[in-house]
């Protein structure tokens, strides 16, 4: 019985963490829109600026990362 | 975790995280610290097709390049121009580094995408020791061309001075948290992208033998199979990419740590 409610609780951790995901696409997707409106408005210097995207897509998309790690480890480490 | 034998259970179900078992290539014996694994098959074989194109691509060469030199002129030309735009024109040095780093992890990527293929970038293992390797370098090198100096990175000197001992904490800890997230980074997205193949590609059959809706569902279900699939090659590349690009900006980092 408490063996379960335990299960129960990381599954529903599991679920929770996966929240966080959400959040992390609104990240990526604001830096990508906003690489593209401003790639819209001056289309020469978007080229030299693609390193620069990805890395902030990097830095938004690890939190996400972070929460599916969480999911992970309370689904099958915990 | 998954290790367990699943011979108990009948019917149809399906094990996503399976495929990334380590197990040995001969026998099943335990897995000890020299045991020949698929892990060691597959970085074996990732190795050896990097070799065979680097040394294809340039024993032959000519001054119209065939296809092999294309792809390997592609490659060099790729990460020189992102290690001297990202890094700086000093960091050169560090281009051989960097460019095995970068062919290493694209190749295990998209071996792993094979049909039967083991993802050796998926394992936290394989993923932590490139980032660790990556961190010391970058510390090391920070510390012998700048000595202590070295520490300016954590001082923001353009912040007012009373916020810069928060500052300085914040700085502190995102230096540590860096090779966690420079791992993690690849590590979940090949092991994501890859369990969430494997869910797709089990729920058709599943679907098709257990409802009457299968057959309209199931033809859905192959079809984003293969976009996902395809998904997963722009993945594969794009996180090649990214953990370069990350060393690259370390590297500056280590090279010019004034703020």
């Amino acid at each position: 019985m408490e063996g379960d409610i335990v299960q129960m609780g990381a599954y529903i951790g599991a679920g929770l963490a996966c929240m966080g995901m959400g959040g992390s696409a609104i990240g990526v997707g604001n830096v990508a829109g906003n690489f593209l409106s401003g790639a819209l408005r001056n289309p020469s210097a978007a080229a030299g600026q693609t390193a620069t995207l990805f890395i902030g897509i990097a830095f938004a998309e690890a939190l996400g990362i972070f929460s599916f790690l969480v999911a992970l480890l309370l689904m099958f480490a915990v | 975790m998954a290790t367990e034998a699943h011979s108990d259970e009948g019917g149809l179900v399906f094990h996503p995280m399976d495929q990334f078992i380590v197990k040995p290539l001969f026998g099943d014996g335990p897995v000890g610290m020299f045991t020949i694994t698929n892990v060691t098959l597959w970085m074996a074989l990732s190795v050896i097709a990097i070799i065979a194109l680097m040394v294809m691509g340039t024993s032959g060469r000519s001054t119209i390049p065939g296809r092999v030199q294309s792809i390997g002129e592609l490659a060099y030309g790729f990460i020189y121009k992102m290690v001297e735009d990202v890094a700086g024109k000093d960091a050169v040095g560090f281009f051989p580094y960097i460019m095995t780093l970068f062919m290493f992890i694209v190749f295990a990527n998209f071996l792993g995408l094979l049909p039967a293929a083991f993802t050796t970038t998926s394992h936290i293992a394989v993923t932590a020791v490139l980032a660790l390797l990556v961190f010391v370098t970058v510390t090391v090198v920070g510390f012998v061309k700048h000595g202590m100096g070295f520490l300016g990175l954590f001082w923001v000197s353009s912040a007012p001075l009373p916020l810069r001992p928060v500052l300085a904490l914040i700085e502190v800890i995102s230096y540590f948290v860096r090779p966690v997230s420079h791992s993690i980074r690849l590590m979940g997205n090949m092991m994501a992208g890859h369990a969430v193949m494997k869910v797709f590609a089990a729920f058709a059959p599943m679907i098709l033998l257990s409802t009457g809706l299968g057959l309209l569902v199931t033809p859905l279900s192959v079809i984003a199979i293969a976009a996902i699939y395809g998904l997963e090659i722009l993945v594969a590349f794009i996180q090649a990419y990214v953990f370069t690009i990350l060393t690259c900006v370390y590297l500056k980092d280590a090279l010019h740590p004034a703020h």
